[in-house]
């Protein structure tokens, strides 16, 4: 098996994080970053997957996500669970990282790490979507505005609405029922957030996360949330410009020796 | 064994399953149990008898039933191992435990229980109402237990459907709370005899309790056996031992206990084992495991990982205490059998410090990296004790995933990234 720990820093990875909204891709050569893509998973993430393995060169695939074991039968890839990449993905963009958060399609996670850039300890949510990406855009939906507008309104509205439900199901009802109600959306919106960082807050302090805290996932590109979860994070928070590839560049640099920057 | 399958439909029928409900339900037991049990590594010689046993399941166990009830003799089911063995023996019964460990016409069930009723709870109705599980309706009388409120007030709705009889467990562990079980140990003693007609004498009782302790001291020497690195037996087959141990034939599951007890301990000196030596070690503590819930040993296994102990009453809180064989009148036999069964710590009593102890303790004997606590949706016991436990494992420096799930394939993925996580972690 390829992809073991011990693998010379020349060799080329490829790094695929394969989730339930998009599939991330890092190239490798050297140590360094040398390509990297993002695309929706539709609804064949694997053939997805199958057109970065196809696209660029490479002598190892590791990959992470939820479609990571699919990857290891089809293109022999080693494995990583999202928690190890984010950790290492954070870790090499942000030394000084204590801690990671990331919000993805279908999950959130809380990572806080030792020193050495190891998991300390972590948090997932179980089975539900409650406060992930896909809530917000159900909750987009709901509202009649792009995932973009969401948070560009909440940001506009000078405080928020108390939603009391964060199962997907139940909130999409409260909010439906506000709007009929003839409730400010934009204000609507903002109250989706703040109720979304208040979940992130309490599982980032239940893991005993300090600052620096790297923000990674897609819903970091959302400014609302990071400026929430800022205002609300006793330490400093880190958002990476290429907040979708930290699991996947994580995934790649797993690796290399030692598990990249370590 | 002969070469054709014996066809135990009309075996079946005549216990008023419904056969084509039953037919796909031990069609799935069954894939599950090939995808799960039989796709392991290494496994030692000794599972092939549980394997035969779980192939038989509803089968040659069930005809053994019968025949003995045939014979005149009586079968008690039980749901809980607070109701004693060496009791139903003594009074010439046998003692089976009734599986509550899968999904099964939830949507009759939820027409009586509410949805939000823990899984156990909703698959011990399920299974009598789908009319399925021919233990059940082989049992000429159904023992029920207090041990929490959702049981105690789910034995009403199943005693409106068949014989069944509930025991007070008490909910402390205090001077006149032994007492006051004893006491519904004798009033247990007066039903036994009514339903058998015979009488429970000093004798047979000190005849049961030895044969009791001797599959609780068969099943303790295949758990010490698990201290070995690597471990010589899986999590998953030495969780199946604990849940066969309910309801199998107690000499013969003795008797094949400690064959495999002897080629564990003979593997475990020879260094062979089921994963290689440094898998991650795994205690899983909490909610027991009916048959055939093996949803969280498996995925804790697939990811790598050994489960080399289980803090569960499908598990440790079985076998671990022995009840003292020395007493030779009724009445001494009593308070021992009284005082063995409320030392088990299980968390229907306050407080359950006790139980915390056993968790460390066993993290320590087993030299585990890291501690699962498992938690059934809405079993507000192991639920509430869950972070506590936590805290004071973590306290101790060993590693602890919280699990809350149920019987459903819903949550298996995530759960994974979890445990594989986890697992990562503690490595």
């Amino acid at each position: 098996m390829s992809g073991e720990n011990g693998t010379g820093p020349d060799v080329r990875v490829l790094g695929l994080d394969i989730g339930s909204r998009s599939v991330d891709a890092v190239w490798l050569g050297g140590g360094k970053i040398v390509d990297a893509a993002v695309a929706d998973s539709g609804f064949d993430p694997a053939s997805v997957a199958a057109a970065f393995v196809e696209r660029g060169a490479h002598d190892v695939i590791v990959a992470t996500g939820y479609g990571r074991h699919v990857a290891r039968e089809t293109f022999g890839a080693s494995v990583v669970t999202e928690i190890k990449a984010y950790a290492i993905g954070a870790s090499a963009l942000f030394p000084q990282a204590r801690s990671v958060l990331d919000i993805g399609g279908q999950d959130t996670k809380v990572i806080s790490l030792r020193e050495d850039g190891r998991v300390a300890d972590f948090e997932m949510n179980d089975k539900c979507a409650a406060g992930t990406g896909k809530f917000l855009e159900v909750m987009a939906k709901a509202l009649g505005f792009t995932l973009e507008e969401l948070g560009a309104e909440s940001m506009a509205a000078e405080s928020g609405v108390q939603i009391s439900s964060m199962c997907t199901v139940f909130a999409e009802s409260e909010v439906t029922g506000l709007v009929h109600r003839g409730e400010d959306r934009g204000r609507i919106a903002r109250g989706l957030h703040e109720s979304i960082a208040r979940r992130t807050l309490g599982a980032l302090k239940r893991v005993g996360a300090s600052g620096p805290l790297v923000f990674a996932g897609g819903v970091a590109r959302n400014p609302a949330m990071v400026e929430l979860v800022r205002a609300g994070f006793a330490g400093e928070l880190l958002v990476p410009a290429e907040s979708q590839i930290v699991g996947a560049y994580g995934a790649a640099l797993s690796a290399l020796a030692g598990g990249g920057p370590q | 064994m002969s070469d054709t399958p014996v066809d135990y439909h009309q075996m079946w029928a005549d216990l008023g399953l419904d056969l084509p409900m039953h037919d796909a339900l031990l069609e799935a037991v069954g894939g599950m149990y090939g995808a799960t049990f039989m796709s392991q590594a290494n496994r030692p010689e000794g599972m092939g008898y549980l394997d035969f046993v779980m192939s038989e399941v509803h089968g040659l166990r069930i005809k053994e039933l019968d025949d003995f009830r045939k014979s005149g003799g009586k079968v008690v089911g039980t749901y809980c191992l607070y109701v004693p063995e060496e009791l139903i023996r003594a009074a010439g019964g046998w003692s089976v435990g009734i599986c509550a460990g899968a999904e099964w016409a939830y949507d009759q069930v939820e027409q009586i229980l509410p949805r939000n009723t823990c899984a156990l709870i909703k698959s011990m109705m399920g299974f009598k109402l789908g009319k399925v599980c021919p233990y059940l309706e082989e049992a000429d009388l159904l023992v029920g237990e207090t041990t929490c409120d959702g049981k105690k007030k789910a034995y009403e709705e199943l005693g409106k459907m068949q014989n069944l009889y509930t025991m007070e467990l008490p909910q402390m562990k205090r001077p006149k709370d032994v007492a006051f079980w004893r006491s519904e140990l004798v009033d247990f003693i007066a039903k036994l005899e009514e339903l058998t007609g015979k009488k429970v004498t000093a004798e047979a009782l000190k005849a049961s309790i030895k044969e009791v302790n001797d599959k609780r001291r068969a099943l303790q020497r295949v758990n010490a056996a698990r201290a070995a690195d690597p471990s010589p037996i899986s999590g998953l087959d030495a969780l199946l031992a604990v849940q066969v141990a309910f309801y199998d034939d107690v000499p013969r599951f003795t008797q094949m206990m400690n064959a495999l007890a002897d080629e564990l301990e003979k593997r475990a000196a020879a260094g062979i084992g089921v994963a290689p030596k440094g898998a991650p070690r795994i205690l899983i503590t909490g909610t027991p495991m009916a048959l055939p819930n093996w949803k969280l040993h498996e995925i804790v296994e697939k990811a790598g990982g050994v489960v080399v102990g289980e803090e569960m009453c499908t598990g440790s809180r079985y076998y671990e205490k022995l009840v003292d064989e020395d007493a030779s009148t009724l009445d001494e036999m009593l308070d021992d059998l009284a005082e063995k069964y409320l030392d088990i710590n299980c968390a229907c009593f306050t407080p359950n410090t006790g139980r915390i102890d056993d968790i460390i303790r066993m993290a320590g004997d087993l030299k585990v990296d890291g501690v699962i606590d498992y938690a059934l949706s809405f079993c507000g016991t192991y639920q509430i004790e869950s972070a506590g436990v936590a805290k004071t494992v973590q306290d101790a420096g060993v590693p602890v995933l919280r699990i809350e799930t149920d019987y459903s394939a819903e949550d298996v993925g995530q759960l994974s990234t979890r445990v594989e996580a986890f697992l990562e972690m503690v490595k």
